[in-house]
């Protein structure tokens, strides 16, 4: 456990009857590209909706560097670094990605509580958030309303919002979710190339882009870990095979 | 550094631009001195939309940019119109400190109730500011020995403003008072709302969802926003008890709560300007149609919100600048 950044001790979650996190124990360790897999209604995005704080656990722990972030608030926790994304666009329909960005960037650097100075006066931060927009291929895209955006165009917002806090910790939930196969790839190249600082755990359906760009791999069904371990390990596992990847995939 | 055919933003420049004091705008508040040389008998009702002015860009603090309703707002109004008044009727008429007395004591009251109103959002939310409104008003009207209840609050009487000017029957004293005063709280509110609070507040309108996991404090912020409004609604409460040396029970009234409401949809909320247009709407089309019959005024009124809700859902300004940028595109 001293090597790793995120990691949860036996995390428990129900809604009602349904157990949707049964015991989940994992170590995300620093510079790590892991990938989260399973069939829909594993529970993956409610994991991280527990990781981040969004929903709070029924039983068990979450360390982040250590620390134990079990009850601290989901602001507080981005403010130590530990981000996501959202598998269905949570952005800023009405507003342009420049000011939606700007905004991150502001509360990051705790500008954001100031009310008495114009936004003019915060060019540092405005520009940062460009860059941010650039480095994403969002550079000419600025200053549209968000929901004028093409779906893959959000879909980079949607990260370069989580970029823009700075997180040592990403969680992307299914960052290429409903985007086009080739346009998946490039996204997810674009993922592998952030700072190795920044420890990744993605969220994902398809295997081609799980096998090439996770260094480790966590399979849950129904609210549990199943198996966890290196890509071939994976891709050997008779039980992932029965209950995730069927035939569908050849490795 | 790009290539030559995108087009080269400079972002703190598409920023400036947001938030840049326009040429429309001057015209906008020199044209509220008008009425001083062409409109002397409508002093009066300049004063009043002045005053409503201020009230519904206070509420627009919270539904357009919050994303918060208030059916309730009139409570704070209230509060600001008592404070006003009673000082001035036990012994201290003079109307800048009176004023900014009603300010804080709104404040005060702003900042308390923002601890229930964080906690709520949506239906829960309109019930209970409407919940509140029916309670401050009931008290008022039982705390006759203070309030005067529904006969109103008598008495009141204000000092020479500046120790000078004297409150004249046509009203220029009250009108030029009032116009200032707003002016003033209008520059303070510009100034929020172009500010990272103020993009940080419609951050919270457009996905309250999202600002948790971009690190923004949501409940601090709302908090915050809900004091600063309550104190500019409290300052038009003020305003109008000294204006009309006068504080109707009304002041407090649900039914204030929901024509500020009106006004502010009916001018575009979000919109900054959307408020102060609405009320010179509805204050004005009052003035003309309610002279025969109230009933009349109400069926008039009614009529207008239903078309302006179903064909321009952004208020009058949204519509107008729908418009433009059709003209803009063809
Ligand atoms: N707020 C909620 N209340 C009740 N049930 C919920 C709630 N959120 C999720 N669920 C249920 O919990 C289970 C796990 O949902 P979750 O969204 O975590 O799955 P997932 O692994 O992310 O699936 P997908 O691949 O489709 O995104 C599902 O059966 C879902 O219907
Ligand atoms: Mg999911």
């Amino acid at each position: 456990m001293s090597t790793s950044v995120l990691s949860t001790r036996n995390l428990q979650k129900k809604f009602g009857q349904l157990v949707v996190a049964r015991d989940i124990s994992i170590d995300l360790p620093k510079g790590a590209r892991y990938a989260l897999i399973g069939p829909n209604g594993a529970g993956k995005t409610t994991l991280i909706n527990l990781l981040t704080g969004m929903l709070a656990p029924d039983g068990g722990q979450v360390f982040l560097d250590e620390a134990d972030i079990t009850t601290l608030p989901p602001s507080e926790r981005v403010k130590r670094g530990l981000v996501r994304t959202f598998q269905i666009n949570t952005l800023f329909p009405n507003i342009s990605p420049l000011e939606a960005v700007t905004l991150v960037v502001c509360e990051r650097k705790g500008e954001a509580g100031t009310w008495w100075r114009g936004l003019p006066g915060y060019g540092a931060s405005i520009e940062e958030a460009y860059e941010t927009l650039k480095s994403i291929g969002l550079g000419d895209h600025v200053d549209r309303p968000t929901r004028q955006l093409a779906y893959g165009q959000q879909r980079l917002l949607e990260i370069a919002l989580a970029l823009a806090t700075k997180p040592h910790v990403l969680l992307l939930d299914e960052p290429a979710a409903g985007v086009p196969k080739g346009e998946s790839q490039e996204l997810f190249t674009a993922i592998a190339g952030l700072s190795s600082d920044i420890s990744i755990l993605f969220i994902e359906h398809d295997m081609d882009v799980v096998f090439r760009f996770a260094s480790r791999i966590i399979v849950m069904v129904s609210g549990g870990i199943l198996v966890e371990g290196a890509p071939a390990e994976i891709s050997a596992d008779k039980r992932v095979h029965e209950v995730y990847l069927g035939s569908a995939h050849h490795a | 550094m790009t290539d030559t055919a995108t087009p080269l933003y400079n972002p703190q420049d598409l920023m400036r631009a947001q938030v840049r004091w326009r040429m429309l705008e001057t015209v906008f508040w020199v044209s509220a001195l008008l009425p001083f040389f062409v409109a002397e008998t409508y002093l009066v009702l300049c004063t009043q939309i002045a005053i409503a002015a201020l009230f519904a860009l206070s509420l627009d603090l919270l539904v357009g940019y919050s994303g918060i309703v208030s059916l309730g707002h009139a409570v704070y109004f209230g509060i600001g119109a008592y404070t006003a008044g009673l000082l001035a009727k036990y012994g201290w008429g003079e109307p800048l400190s009176g004023l900014l007395l009603a300010g804080l004591v709104a404040m005060l009251f702003g900042y308390l109730i923002s601890f229930i109103m964080v906690r709520i959002t949506h239906f829960a939310l309109i019930m209970v500011t409407i919940g509140l409104c029916l309670l401050f008003e009931e008290f008022g009207n039982q705390a006759h020995d203070i309030t005067g209840g529904h006969d109103g609050l008598q008495g009141v009487r204000m000092w020479r403003l500046f120790g000078t000017f004297r409150w004249d029957l046509y009203g220029f004293t009250a009108y030029a008072y009032s116009l200032v005063v707003v002016f003033l709280c209008f520059l303070v509110i510009r100034r929020i709302i172009n500010s990272p609070f103020g993009l940080s507040l419609r951050g919270m309108r457009e996905n309250a969802r999202r600002m948790p996991a971009i690190g923004a404090p949501s409940k601090q912020r709302l908090q915050i926003v809900y004091t600063i409004s309550a104190t500019f609604a409290g300052i038009a409460g003020g305003l109008l008890a000294q204006t009309t040396q006068f504080v109707a029970l009304d002041a407090l009234s649900f039914q204030r709560s929901a024509e500020v409401l009106v006004m502010l949809v009916l001018g575009g909320a979000g919109r900054l300007y959307g408020g102060i247009i609405g009320s010179i709407i509805f204050l004005v089309a009052r003035d003309q149609l309610a002279s025969n019959n109230p009933q009349y005024w109400y069926f008039w009124l009614g009529l207008l919100l239903i078309l302006v809700i179903i064909f321009l859902p952004n208020g009058i300004l949204g519509g107008i600048a729908h418009l433009l940028s059709r003209r803009k595109k063809s």
